[in-house]
Protein backbone atom coordinates (compact mmCIF):
# COMPACT_ATOMS: atom_id res chain seq x y z
CA UNK A 1 0.00 0.00 0.00
CA UNK A 2 2.96 2.50 0.89
CA UNK A 3 4.50 1.75 -2.31
CA UNK A 4 1.26 2.30 -4.26
CA UNK A 5 0.80 5.73 -2.29
CA UNK A 6 4.53 6.61 -3.11
CA UNK A 7 3.87 5.69 -6.69
CA UNK A 8 0.68 6.68 -7.04
CA UNK A 9 2.16 10.67 -5.84
CA UNK A 10 5.29 10.35 -8.24
CA UNK A 11 2.91 10.04 -10.97
CA UNK A 12 1.04 12.92 -10.15
CA UNK A 13 3.68 14.93 -10.21
CA UNK A 14 5.23 13.25 -13.30
CA UNK A 15 2.15 13.77 -14.30
CA UNK A 16 1.96 17.56 -13.67
CA UNK A 17 4.97 18.12 -15.48
CA UNK A 18 3.98 16.42 -18.74
CA UNK A 19 0.77 18.70 -18.71
CA UNK A 20 3.23 21.52 -18.54
CA UNK A 21 4.98 20.38 -21.70
CA UNK A 22 1.55 19.37 -22.98
CA UNK A 23 -0.56 22.48 -22.20
CA UNK A 24 1.75 24.66 -24.77
CA UNK A 25 1.74 21.94 -27.28
CA UNK A 26 -1.66 22.23 -27.45
CA UNK A 27 -1.85 26.19 -27.39
CA UNK A 28 0.13 25.78 -30.26
CA UNK A 29 -2.11 23.92 -32.40
CA UNK A 30 -4.84 26.33 -30.99
CA UNK A 31 -4.02 29.37 -32.03
CA UNK A 32 -1.86 27.78 -35.32
CA UNK A 33 -2.76 25.06 -35.99
CA UNK A 34 0.07 23.35 -36.23
CA UNK A 35 1.01 20.49 -34.53
CA UNK A 36 4.38 20.98 -32.93
CA UNK A 37 6.96 18.16 -33.34
CA UNK A 38 9.89 20.69 -32.00
CA UNK A 39 8.63 20.67 -28.67
CA UNK A 40 10.90 18.34 -27.80
CA UNK A 41 13.95 20.57 -28.52
CA UNK A 42 12.47 23.62 -27.29
CA UNK A 43 12.54 22.09 -23.96
CA UNK A 44 16.46 20.55 -24.60
CA UNK A 45 17.34 24.21 -25.49
CA UNK A 46 15.56 25.72 -22.09
CA UNK A 47 16.80 22.94 -20.39
CA UNK A 48 20.52 23.53 -21.74
CA UNK A 49 20.68 26.90 -20.84
CA UNK A 50 20.44 26.50 -17.39
CA UNK A 51 22.97 23.54 -17.36
CA UNK A 52 25.15 25.95 -19.03
CA UNK A 53 24.69 29.08 -16.85
CA UNK A 54 23.75 28.24 -13.02
CA UNK A 55 26.81 27.47 -12.53
CA UNK A 56 28.36 31.22 -12.93
CA UNK A 57 25.26 33.13 -12.97
CA UNK A 58 23.29 31.07 -9.87
CA UNK A 59 20.29 28.67 -10.40
CA UNK A 60 17.77 31.56 -10.21
CA UNK A 61 19.24 33.75 -12.91
CA UNK A 62 20.39 30.74 -15.19
CA UNK A 63 16.17 29.31 -14.79
CA UNK A 64 15.20 32.95 -15.51
CA UNK A 65 17.61 33.11 -18.76
CA UNK A 66 16.57 29.52 -19.68
CA UNK A 67 12.68 30.22 -19.72
CA UNK A 68 13.64 33.68 -21.62
CA UNK A 69 15.61 31.69 -23.77
CA UNK A 70 13.30 28.90 -24.91
CA UNK A 71 10.62 30.94 -25.44
CA UNK A 72 12.84 33.46 -27.42
CA UNK A 73 13.67 29.89 -29.58
CA UNK A 74 9.78 29.59 -29.62
CA UNK A 75 9.07 33.30 -31.17
CA UNK A 76 12.04 32.10 -33.51
CA UNK A 77 10.50 29.32 -34.97
CA UNK A 78 7.31 31.21 -35.18
CA UNK A 79 8.69 34.30 -36.72
CA UNK A 80 11.19 32.88 -39.36
CA UNK A 81 9.66 29.68 -40.59
CA UNK A 82 6.44 29.23 -39.89
CA UNK A 83 4.66 32.28 -40.56
CA UNK A 84 6.85 32.59 -43.52
CA UNK A 85 6.53 29.25 -45.06
CA UNK A 86 3.90 29.43 -47.32
CA UNK A 87 1.96 26.05 -47.44
CA UNK A 88 -1.38 25.17 -47.88
CA UNK A 89 -1.78 22.22 -45.48
CA UNK A 90 -0.80 22.42 -41.78
CA UNK A 91 0.20 19.08 -42.47
CA UNK A 92 3.16 20.32 -44.14
CA UNK A 93 3.59 22.83 -41.65
CA UNK A 94 4.08 20.11 -38.95
CA UNK A 95 6.59 18.46 -40.96
CA UNK A 96 8.79 21.22 -41.24
CA UNK A 97 8.75 21.32 -37.58
CA UNK A 98 9.81 17.98 -37.32
CA UNK A 99 12.53 19.99 -39.29
CA UNK A 100 13.33 22.18 -37.05
CA UNK A 101 13.41 19.63 -34.30
CA UNK A 102 16.47 17.52 -35.80
CA UNK A 103 18.17 20.85 -36.44
CA UNK A 104 18.28 21.70 -32.83
CA UNK A 105 17.93 18.32 -31.55
CA UNK A 106 21.32 17.70 -33.31
CA UNK A 107 23.23 20.71 -32.96
CA UNK A 108 22.18 20.75 -28.89
CA UNK A 109 22.91 16.69 -28.25
CA UNK A 110 26.07 17.75 -30.04
CA UNK A 111 27.10 20.14 -27.39
CA UNK A 112 25.85 18.44 -24.60
CA UNK A 113 27.88 15.39 -25.92
CA UNK A 114 27.95 12.38 -23.59
CA UNK A 115 27.72 14.44 -20.54
CA UNK A 116 24.86 14.77 -17.43
CA UNK A 117 24.99 18.23 -16.97
CA UNK A 118 23.40 18.92 -13.77
CA UNK A 119 21.12 21.92 -13.78
CA UNK A 120 21.99 22.93 -10.04
CA UNK A 121 18.45 23.23 -8.51
CA UNK A 122 18.56 23.55 -4.49
CA UNK A 123 16.34 20.44 -3.72
CA UNK A 124 19.14 18.10 -4.40
CA UNK A 125 18.02 14.86 -3.46
CA UNK A 126 16.15 15.70 -0.01
CA UNK A 127 13.22 13.48 0.67
CA UNK A 128 9.89 14.64 2.54
CA UNK A 129 8.46 12.06 4.78
CA UNK A 130 4.20 11.67 5.06
CA UNK A 131 3.93 8.93 7.46
CA UNK A 132 5.10 5.97 5.78
CA UNK A 133 5.19 7.66 2.68
CA UNK A 134 8.44 9.12 1.25
CA UNK A 135 8.38 11.73 -2.02
CA UNK A 136 10.95 13.38 -2.97
CA UNK A 137 11.61 17.21 -2.53
CA UNK A 138 11.56 17.70 -6.20
CA UNK A 139 8.26 15.78 -6.99
CA UNK A 140 6.58 17.98 -4.33
CA UNK A 141 8.19 20.98 -5.49
CA UNK A 142 7.19 20.06 -9.15
CA UNK A 143 3.96 19.31 -8.75
CA UNK A 144 3.50 23.20 -6.65
CA UNK A 145 5.39 24.63 -9.67
CA UNK A 146 2.94 23.16 -11.87
CA UNK A 147 -0.13 23.83 -10.32
CA UNK A 148 1.00 27.71 -9.54
CA UNK A 149 1.78 27.47 -13.45
CA UNK A 150 -1.42 26.26 -14.79
CA UNK A 151 -3.36 28.28 -12.71
CA UNK A 152 -1.76 31.32 -13.74
CA UNK A 153 -2.19 30.08 -17.68
CA UNK A 154 -5.61 29.11 -17.47
CA UNK A 155 -6.77 32.85 -15.22
CA UNK A 156 -5.31 34.47 -18.16
CA UNK A 157 -6.83 32.62 -21.06
CA UNK A 158 -10.12 33.05 -19.25
CA UNK A 159 -9.65 36.66 -18.23
CA UNK A 160 -6.86 38.81 -20.43
CA UNK A 161 -7.18 40.34 -23.55
CA UNK A 162 -4.31 37.95 -24.66
CA UNK A 163 -6.65 34.59 -23.33
CA UNK A 164 -9.73 36.23 -25.42
CA UNK A 165 -7.46 36.72 -28.49
CA UNK A 166 -6.29 33.65 -28.17
CA UNK A 167 -9.42 31.50 -28.18
CA UNK A 168 -11.23 33.96 -30.08
CA UNK A 169 -8.31 32.89 -32.83
CA UNK A 170 -8.48 29.47 -31.87
CA UNK A 171 -12.15 29.05 -32.75
CA UNK A 172 -12.71 31.34 -36.19
CA UNK A 173 -9.04 33.08 -37.42
CA UNK A 174 -11.18 35.23 -39.91
CA UNK A 175 -13.82 36.72 -37.44
CA UNK A 176 -11.25 36.96 -35.43
CA UNK A 177 -9.36 39.28 -37.70
CA UNK A 178 -12.51 41.18 -38.20
CA UNK A 179 -12.08 42.32 -34.98
CA UNK A 180 -8.55 43.31 -35.17
CA UNK A 181 -6.78 40.59 -33.42
CA UNK A 182 -3.29 39.71 -35.45
CA UNK A 183 -2.89 36.50 -36.03
CA UNK A 184 0.97 36.55 -35.63
CA UNK A 185 1.13 38.16 -31.97
CA UNK A 186 -1.49 35.45 -30.65
CA UNK A 187 0.84 32.98 -32.95
CA UNK A 188 4.07 34.66 -31.35
CA UNK A 189 2.63 34.62 -27.97
CA UNK A 190 1.70 31.24 -28.36
CA UNK A 191 5.38 30.09 -29.01
CA UNK A 192 6.54 32.62 -26.48
CA UNK A 193 4.45 30.76 -23.09
CA UNK A 194 4.89 27.43 -24.57
CA UNK A 195 8.88 27.67 -25.01
CA UNK A 196 8.79 28.93 -21.00
CA UNK A 197 6.49 26.34 -19.98
CA UNK A 198 8.46 23.48 -21.68
CA UNK A 199 11.66 24.84 -20.05
CA UNK A 200 10.65 24.75 -16.24
CA UNK A 201 9.88 21.21 -17.61
CA UNK A 202 13.05 20.49 -18.45
CA UNK A 203 13.99 21.79 -15.02
CA UNK A 204 11.67 19.36 -13.14
CA UNK A 205 12.40 16.25 -16.00
CA UNK A 206 16.04 16.76 -15.24
CA UNK A 207 16.08 17.34 -11.17
CA UNK A 208 16.70 14.25 -8.90
CA UNK A 209 15.92 10.76 -8.95
CA UNK A 210 16.71 11.82 -12.48
CA UNK A 211 20.74 12.05 -13.09
CA UNK A 212 20.21 15.63 -15.05
CA UNK A 213 19.89 16.80 -18.83
CA UNK A 214 21.41 14.31 -21.17
CA UNK A 215 20.49 13.95 -24.45
CA UNK A 216 18.16 11.09 -23.29
CA UNK A 217 16.09 14.04 -21.98
CA UNK A 218 14.14 14.22 -25.57
CA UNK A 219 12.71 11.00 -25.24
CA UNK A 220 11.18 11.85 -21.66
CA UNK A 221 9.72 14.95 -23.43
CA UNK A 222 7.78 12.68 -26.35
CA UNK A 223 6.09 11.45 -23.39
CA UNK A 224 4.25 14.88 -23.11
CA UNK A 225 2.96 14.07 -27.09
CA UNK A 226 0.45 11.15 -26.30
CA UNK A 227 -0.44 13.56 -23.21
CA UNK A 228 -1.56 16.13 -25.47
CA UNK A 229 -3.09 13.63 -28.20
CA UNK A 230 -4.91 11.58 -25.79
CA UNK A 231 -6.46 14.54 -23.95
CA UNK A 232 -7.31 16.58 -27.26
CA UNK A 233 -5.17 17.89 -29.22
CA UNK A 234 -7.27 21.46 -29.40
CA UNK A 235 -7.97 21.21 -25.62
CA UNK A 236 -6.46 22.98 -22.23
CA UNK A 237 -8.45 20.68 -20.01
CA UNK A 238 -7.77 17.73 -22.57
CA UNK A 239 -3.68 18.72 -21.75
CA UNK A 240 -4.05 18.85 -18.18
CA UNK A 241 -6.15 15.11 -17.79
CA UNK A 242 -3.97 13.65 -20.37
CA UNK A 243 -0.75 14.68 -19.04
CA UNK A 244 -1.70 13.01 -15.77
CA UNK A 245 -3.27 10.03 -16.94
CA UNK A 246 -0.27 10.22 -18.49
CA UNK A 247 2.29 10.44 -15.64
CA UNK A 248 0.34 8.05 -13.34
CA UNK A 249 0.39 5.08 -15.93
CA UNK A 250 3.69 5.15 -16.77
CA UNK A 251 5.11 5.88 -13.17
CA UNK A 252 2.59 2.63 -11.78
CA UNK A 253 3.85 0.54 -14.54
CA UNK A 254 7.44 0.97 -13.83
CA UNK A 255 6.95 0.61 -10.29
CA UNK A 256 4.99 -2.85 -10.41
CA UNK A 257 7.52 -3.60 -13.59
CA UNK A 258 8.53 -7.13 -11.86
CA UNK A 259 4.70 -8.35 -11.19
CA UNK A 260 4.11 -7.35 -15.05
CA UNK A 261 7.11 -8.94 -16.35
CA UNK A 262 4.66 -11.17 -18.86
CA UNK A 263 4.40 -7.61 -20.71
CA UNK A 264 8.23 -7.73 -21.27
CA UNK A 265 10.63 -4.89 -20.01
CA UNK A 266 10.62 -1.25 -20.22
CA UNK A 267 6.56 -1.46 -19.96
CA UNK A 268 6.55 1.99 -18.10
CA UNK A 269 8.46 3.50 -21.23
CA UNK A 270 5.92 2.63 -23.93
CA UNK A 271 2.65 3.07 -21.52
CA UNK A 272 1.93 6.19 -22.22
CA UNK A 273 1.98 5.70 -26.03
CA UNK A 274 -0.62 2.40 -25.80
CA UNK A 275 -2.59 4.20 -23.20
CA UNK A 276 -3.01 6.95 -26.20
CA UNK A 277 -4.03 4.34 -28.88
CA UNK A 278 -6.39 2.91 -26.67
CA UNK A 279 -8.19 6.21 -26.19
CA UNK A 280 -7.96 7.07 -29.75
CA UNK A 281 -9.05 3.91 -30.78
CA UNK A 282 -12.28 4.68 -28.62
CA UNK A 283 -12.72 8.89 -29.17
CA UNK A 284 -10.45 9.85 -32.23
CA UNK A 285 -10.94 13.46 -31.12
CA UNK A 286 -8.86 12.02 -27.90
CA UNK A 287 -10.95 13.00 -24.45
CA UNK A 288 -11.76 16.41 -24.27
CA UNK A 289 -11.07 17.35 -27.99
CA UNK A 290 -13.13 18.85 -30.61
CA UNK A 291 -11.13 17.94 -33.84
CA UNK A 292 -9.98 14.86 -34.82
CA UNK A 293 -6.33 13.57 -35.76
CA UNK A 294 -7.28 13.15 -39.47
CA UNK A 295 -7.84 16.47 -40.07
CA UNK A 296 -3.94 17.26 -38.60
CA UNK B 1 -19.00 59.80 -34.98
CA UNK B 2 -17.66 62.29 -32.99
CA UNK B 3 -19.96 65.21 -32.27
CA UNK B 4 -17.50 67.83 -31.40
CA UNK B 5 -15.42 67.22 -34.67
CA UNK B 6 -17.35 66.81 -37.45
CA UNK B 7 -15.59 65.48 -40.84
CA UNK B 8 -14.80 68.08 -42.80
CA UNK B 9 -16.87 68.64 -46.20
CA UNK B 10 -14.34 67.16 -48.63
CA UNK B 11 -13.95 63.89 -46.56
CA UNK B 12 -15.03 61.42 -49.25
CA UNK B 13 -16.07 58.42 -46.58
CA UNK B 14 -15.03 54.72 -48.53
CA UNK B 15 -14.42 55.13 -51.80
CA UNK B 16 -14.09 52.35 -54.16
CA UNK B 17 -12.61 52.10 -57.69
CA UNK B 18 -12.38 49.62 -60.38
CA UNK B 19 -11.93 47.04 -57.45
CA UNK B 20 -10.82 43.76 -59.22
CA UNK B 21 -10.67 40.70 -57.06
CA UNK B 22 -9.69 36.64 -58.17
CA UNK B 23 -9.84 33.48 -55.88
CA UNK B 24 -6.97 32.10 -57.69
CA UNK B 25 -8.23 31.72 -61.34
CA UNK B 26 -12.20 32.67 -60.25
CA UNK B 27 -12.64 36.53 -61.03
CA UNK B 28 -15.02 37.30 -58.34
CA UNK B 29 -15.43 41.05 -58.72
CA UNK B 30 -14.33 42.83 -62.44
CA UNK B 31 -13.81 46.35 -62.21
CA UNK B 32 -16.32 47.78 -59.56
CA UNK B 33 -16.79 51.30 -58.23
CA UNK B 34 -19.24 52.62 -55.34
CA UNK B 35 -18.95 55.42 -52.82
CA UNK B 36 -20.13 55.77 -49.58
CA UNK B 37 -20.23 59.28 -48.30
CA UNK B 38 -19.44 59.71 -44.44
CA UNK B 39 -23.18 59.51 -42.38
CA UNK B 40 -25.04 58.06 -45.17
CA UNK B 41 -26.12 54.60 -45.33
CA UNK B 42 -25.68 52.60 -49.02
CA UNK B 43 -26.97 49.84 -49.80
CA UNK B 44 -25.44 46.63 -51.81
CA UNK B 45 -27.99 44.51 -53.57
CA UNK B 46 -27.23 41.39 -55.84
CA UNK B 47 -28.07 37.39 -56.29
CA UNK B 48 -26.10 34.44 -54.90
CA UNK B 49 -22.28 34.33 -55.92
CA UNK B 50 -22.76 38.41 -57.13
CA UNK B 51 -19.58 39.18 -55.30
CA UNK B 52 -21.12 41.54 -52.40
CA UNK B 53 -19.46 39.45 -49.87
CA UNK B 54 -16.28 39.44 -51.59
CA UNK B 55 -16.59 42.86 -51.76
CA UNK B 56 -16.34 43.53 -47.88
CA UNK B 57 -13.88 40.70 -47.72
CA UNK B 58 -11.74 43.05 -49.68
CA UNK B 59 -12.13 46.36 -47.84
CA UNK B 60 -12.04 44.35 -44.19
CA UNK B 61 -8.70 42.96 -45.68
CA UNK B 62 -9.81 39.34 -45.37
CA UNK B 63 -9.32 37.85 -48.68
CA UNK B 64 -6.47 35.79 -48.13
CA UNK B 65 -8.13 33.83 -45.53
CA UNK B 66 -9.92 32.66 -49.08
CA UNK B 67 -7.31 32.76 -50.94
CA UNK B 68 -8.36 35.57 -52.68
CA UNK B 69 -6.51 38.73 -53.66
CA UNK B 70 -7.19 42.27 -54.75
CA UNK B 71 -5.67 42.32 -58.72
CA UNK B 72 -6.82 45.53 -59.41
CA UNK B 73 -8.13 49.31 -58.31
CA UNK B 74 -8.17 50.80 -54.52
CA UNK B 75 -10.57 50.69 -51.81
CA UNK B 76 -10.12 54.78 -49.65
CA UNK B 77 -11.55 55.28 -46.48
CA UNK B 78 -11.16 59.35 -45.50
CA UNK B 79 -8.11 60.22 -46.82
CA UNK B 80 -6.38 56.47 -46.28
CA UNK B 81 -5.87 53.28 -47.86
CA UNK B 82 -7.32 50.33 -47.07
CA UNK B 83 -6.96 48.09 -50.06
CA UNK B 84 -2.83 46.38 -49.38
CA UNK B 85 -3.39 46.87 -45.52
CA UNK B 86 -3.87 44.24 -42.92
CA UNK B 87 -7.11 43.13 -41.68
CA UNK B 88 -6.37 45.38 -38.14
CA UNK B 89 -4.98 48.14 -39.75
CA UNK B 90 -8.59 48.38 -41.50
CA UNK B 91 -9.95 48.01 -37.75
CA UNK B 92 -7.78 50.46 -36.08
CA UNK B 93 -9.28 53.27 -39.36
CA UNK B 94 -12.52 52.55 -37.45
CA UNK B 95 -13.85 50.70 -40.58
CA UNK B 96 -15.76 47.26 -39.23
CA UNK B 97 -17.48 44.35 -40.85
CA UNK B 98 -20.00 42.59 -38.94
CA UNK B 99 -19.60 39.14 -41.19
CA UNK B 100 -22.30 36.78 -43.34
CA UNK B 101 -23.99 34.53 -40.86
CA UNK B 102 -23.54 35.75 -37.73
CA UNK B 103 -19.98 33.93 -36.81
CA UNK B 104 -20.19 34.68 -33.10
CA UNK B 105 -17.44 32.45 -31.24
CA UNK B 106 -19.80 30.10 -30.46
CA UNK B 107 -17.80 28.76 -26.97
CA UNK B 108 -17.29 31.62 -25.73
CA UNK B 109 -19.65 33.68 -23.52
CA UNK B 110 -21.88 37.13 -25.09
CA UNK B 111 -19.58 38.80 -22.72
CA UNK B 112 -16.24 37.59 -24.04
CA UNK B 113 -17.69 37.83 -27.65
CA UNK B 114 -18.21 41.62 -26.88
CA UNK B 115 -14.66 41.86 -25.31
CA UNK B 116 -13.78 40.19 -28.13
CA UNK B 117 -15.20 42.58 -30.31
CA UNK B 118 -13.08 45.66 -28.08
CA UNK B 119 -9.53 43.83 -29.15
CA UNK B 120 -8.61 45.66 -31.73
CA UNK B 121 -10.53 49.00 -31.13
CA UNK B 122 -8.72 52.59 -31.82
CA UNK B 123 -9.40 53.34 -28.53
CA UNK B 124 -9.09 50.10 -25.22
CA UNK B 125 -10.22 52.42 -22.72
CA UNK B 126 -13.18 53.42 -24.21
CA UNK B 127 -14.52 49.87 -24.36
CA UNK B 128 -17.02 50.54 -21.49
CA UNK B 129 -18.79 53.52 -22.93
CA UNK B 130 -19.04 50.82 -25.79
CA UNK B 131 -20.72 47.77 -24.13
CA UNK B 132 -23.00 50.55 -22.55
CA UNK B 133 -24.24 51.76 -25.76
CA UNK B 134 -24.42 48.10 -26.82
CA UNK B 135 -26.31 47.25 -23.84
CA UNK B 136 -28.51 50.20 -24.66
CA UNK B 137 -29.48 49.03 -28.04
CA UNK B 138 -29.91 45.56 -27.29
CA UNK B 139 -30.97 44.88 -23.91
CA UNK B 140 -30.97 41.08 -24.55
CA UNK B 141 -27.20 40.87 -24.48
CA UNK B 142 -27.00 42.28 -20.64
CA UNK B 143 -29.54 39.40 -19.46
CA UNK B 144 -27.11 36.98 -21.19
CA UNK B 145 -23.70 37.87 -20.95
CA UNK B 146 -22.94 34.55 -19.41
CA UNK B 147 -24.69 32.74 -21.29
CA UNK B 148 -22.49 30.80 -24.66
CA UNK B 149 -23.09 32.48 -27.28
CA UNK B 150 -23.64 29.49 -28.99
CA UNK B 151 -27.32 28.60 -27.28
CA UNK B 152 -28.66 31.79 -28.47
CA UNK B 153 -31.05 32.49 -30.95
CA UNK B 154 -30.49 33.03 -34.24
CA UNK B 155 -31.91 36.88 -34.38
CA UNK B 156 -29.80 36.96 -30.43
CA UNK B 157 -26.30 35.72 -32.02
CA UNK B 158 -27.13 38.62 -35.19
CA UNK B 159 -27.71 41.32 -32.14
CA UNK B 160 -24.47 39.97 -30.83
CA UNK B 161 -22.52 40.36 -34.09
CA UNK B 162 -23.63 43.80 -34.69
CA UNK B 163 -22.59 44.67 -30.52
CA UNK B 164 -19.28 43.07 -31.32
CA UNK B 165 -18.82 45.06 -34.57
CA UNK B 166 -19.95 48.71 -32.06
CA UNK B 167 -17.86 47.69 -29.55
CA UNK B 168 -14.64 48.78 -31.55
CA UNK B 169 -16.55 52.07 -32.17
CA UNK B 170 -16.63 52.08 -35.82
CA UNK B 171 -16.85 55.39 -38.04
CA UNK B 172 -18.04 53.12 -40.80
CA UNK B 173 -20.31 49.40 -40.07
CA UNK B 174 -20.04 46.81 -42.96
CA UNK B 175 -22.75 44.43 -42.69
CA UNK B 176 -23.12 41.16 -44.40
CA UNK B 177 -26.48 40.25 -45.04
CA UNK B 178 -27.83 40.93 -41.71
CA UNK B 179 -31.15 39.65 -41.45
CA UNK B 180 -30.52 36.62 -43.42
CA UNK B 181 -32.58 33.42 -42.58
CA UNK B 182 -34.60 35.92 -39.58
CA UNK B 183 -38.19 35.92 -39.27
CA UNK B 184 -39.75 39.00 -40.86
CA UNK B 185 -40.20 40.69 -36.70
CA UNK B 186 -36.57 39.90 -36.31
CA UNK B 187 -35.29 41.70 -39.47
CA UNK B 188 -37.74 44.42 -39.06
CA UNK B 189 -36.27 45.02 -35.42
CA UNK B 190 -32.49 44.52 -36.88
CA UNK B 191 -32.98 47.34 -39.54
CA UNK B 192 -34.65 49.71 -37.51
CA UNK B 193 -31.96 48.56 -35.07
CA UNK B 194 -29.31 49.71 -38.16
CA UNK B 195 -31.28 53.14 -38.85
CA UNK B 196 -30.51 53.75 -35.50
CA UNK B 197 -26.61 53.47 -35.40
CA UNK B 198 -26.82 55.07 -38.45
CA UNK B 199 -28.70 57.85 -36.60
CA UNK B 200 -25.86 57.97 -33.75
CA UNK B 201 -23.38 59.02 -36.62
CA UNK B 202 -22.05 55.74 -38.02
CA UNK B 203 -21.53 55.49 -41.79
CA UNK B 204 -23.08 51.82 -42.74
CA UNK B 205 -22.48 49.82 -46.09
CA UNK B 206 -25.36 46.91 -45.66
CA UNK B 207 -24.91 44.39 -48.35
CA UNK B 208 -28.36 42.15 -48.75
CA UNK B 209 -30.92 40.14 -50.40
CA UNK B 210 -33.69 41.44 -48.97
CA UNK B 211 -33.51 44.41 -50.96
CA UNK B 212 -37.18 45.68 -49.82
CA UNK B 213 -35.69 46.35 -46.20
CA UNK B 214 -32.18 47.55 -47.77
CA UNK B 215 -33.79 49.96 -50.05
CA UNK B 216 -36.33 51.42 -47.34
CA UNK B 217 -33.14 51.93 -45.08
CA UNK B 218 -30.16 53.24 -47.86
CA UNK B 219 -30.16 56.54 -49.37
CA UNK B 220 -27.90 54.96 -52.59
CA UNK B 221 -28.16 51.66 -54.06
CA UNK B 222 -25.82 49.65 -56.73
CA UNK B 223 -26.86 46.34 -57.93
CA UNK B 224 -24.16 43.66 -58.21
CA UNK B 225 -24.19 41.42 -60.94
CA UNK B 226 -21.77 38.51 -61.75
CA UNK B 227 -18.70 40.85 -60.01
CA UNK B 228 -19.97 43.95 -62.03
CA UNK B 229 -22.18 47.25 -60.87
CA UNK B 230 -25.23 46.41 -62.89
CA UNK B 231 -27.53 49.31 -61.69
CA UNK B 232 -26.91 52.08 -59.08
CA UNK B 233 -28.82 55.40 -58.40
CA UNK B 234 -30.90 56.43 -55.00
CA UNK B 235 -32.12 53.97 -53.51
CA UNK B 236 -35.94 55.60 -53.71
CA UNK B 237 -35.67 55.32 -57.76
CA UNK B 238 -33.99 51.81 -57.46
CA UNK B 239 -37.38 51.07 -56.13
CA UNK B 240 -39.43 51.99 -58.40
CA UNK B 241 -37.22 50.30 -61.35
CA UNK B 242 -38.85 47.46 -63.53
CA UNK B 243 -35.81 45.36 -63.35
CA UNK B 244 -35.25 45.65 -59.60
CA UNK B 245 -39.19 45.19 -58.96
CA UNK B 246 -38.79 42.25 -60.71
CA UNK B 247 -35.69 40.49 -59.55
CA UNK B 248 -35.33 41.27 -56.24
CA UNK B 249 -38.70 42.41 -54.63
CA UNK B 250 -40.47 39.71 -56.62
CA UNK B 251 -42.96 42.14 -57.91
CA UNK B 252 -44.18 41.26 -61.94
CA UNK B 253 -44.05 43.74 -64.24
CA UNK B 254 -47.70 43.82 -65.03
CA UNK B 255 -48.78 43.59 -61.71
CA UNK B 256 -46.25 46.53 -60.78
CA UNK B 257 -47.13 48.96 -63.94
CA UNK B 258 -50.02 51.49 -62.41
CA UNK B 259 -52.81 53.17 -64.21
CA UNK B 260 -51.23 56.33 -63.82
CA UNK B 261 -48.94 55.73 -66.69
CA UNK B 262 -45.97 54.57 -64.29
CA UNK B 263 -43.73 54.43 -67.08
CA UNK B 264 -43.56 57.97 -67.02
CA UNK B 265 -42.74 58.36 -63.47
CA UNK B 266 -40.23 56.11 -63.65
CA UNK B 267 -36.44 57.74 -63.46
CA UNK B 268 -34.04 56.49 -65.88
CA UNK B 269 -31.02 54.71 -63.99
CA UNK B 270 -27.62 54.21 -65.10
CA UNK B 271 -27.47 50.87 -66.65
CA UNK B 272 -24.26 49.78 -66.67
CA UNK B 273 -23.36 47.89 -69.69
CA UNK B 274 -20.25 45.95 -69.83
N1 LIG C 1 -13.27 31.17 -51.03
C1 LIG C 1 -13.59 31.21 -52.34
N2 LIG C 1 -12.86 30.55 -53.26
C2 LIG C 1 -13.18 30.58 -54.56
N3 LIG C 1 -14.20 31.26 -55.06
C3 LIG C 1 -14.98 31.94 -54.21
C4 LIG C 1 -14.72 31.95 -52.82
N4 LIG C 1 -15.65 32.72 -52.21
C5 LIG C 1 -16.44 33.16 -53.19
N5 LIG C 1 -16.05 32.70 -54.39
C6 LIG C 1 -16.68 32.98 -55.69
O1 LIG C 1 -16.73 34.37 -55.86
C7 LIG C 1 -17.98 34.76 -56.37
C8 LIG C 1 -18.62 35.77 -55.46
O2 LIG C 1 -18.90 35.18 -54.22
P1 LIG C 1 -19.45 35.98 -52.98
O3 LIG C 1 -19.40 35.09 -51.79
O4 LIG C 1 -18.75 37.27 -52.88
O5 LIG C 1 -20.95 36.21 -53.41
P2 LIG C 1 -22.16 36.84 -52.59
O6 LIG C 1 -22.72 37.92 -53.44
O7 LIG C 1 -21.74 37.21 -51.23
O8 LIG C 1 -23.19 35.64 -52.55
P3 LIG C 1 -24.21 35.22 -51.39
O9 LIG C 1 -25.38 36.11 -51.51
O10 LIG C 1 -24.54 33.81 -51.72
O11 LIG C 1 -23.51 35.36 -50.08
C9 LIG C 1 -18.79 33.50 -56.55
O12 LIG C 1 -18.68 33.09 -57.90
C10 LIG C 1 -18.10 32.50 -55.68
O13 LIG C 1 -18.20 31.21 -56.22
MG1 LIG D 1 -22.27 36.66 -49.39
Amino acid sequence: MTTFLELLANGISVGAVYALIALGFVIIFKATEVVNFAHASLLLAGGFVVARLHSSIGFWAALLLGVAGAAAVGVLIEFLIIRRANVSSHSVLAIVTIGVDIVLTTELTRRIGTEVLALGDPWRDQVVHLGAVGIAQTRVVALAVAAVLITAFLLAFKHTGWGVAMRATAEDPETAALMGVRRGRVSMGAWAVAGALATVAALFLCVFPTPGLDRSTTFAAMKAFPAAILGGLDSTTGALVGGLIIGVTETLMSGYQNDLAFLGRGIGDVAPFLVMIVVLLIRPAGLFGTRELARV
Amino acid sequence: MDVHAPPPPEDPGLVVRDLAVNYGPVTALRGISLSVPRGSIVAVLGGNGAGKSTLLRAVSGTLRFHRGGITAGEIVFGRTRLSGTAASAVVARGVVQVPEGRRVFARMTVEENLRAGSLGARDRRAAAGARERVHTLFPVLAERARQRAGLLSGGEQQMLAIGRALMARPAMLLLDEPTLGLAPMMAARIAETVREINAQGTTVLLVEQNAAMALSLASQAYVLEVGEVALSGPAADLARSDEVRRRYLGIEDDRAASPAGASAGRPALARWSA
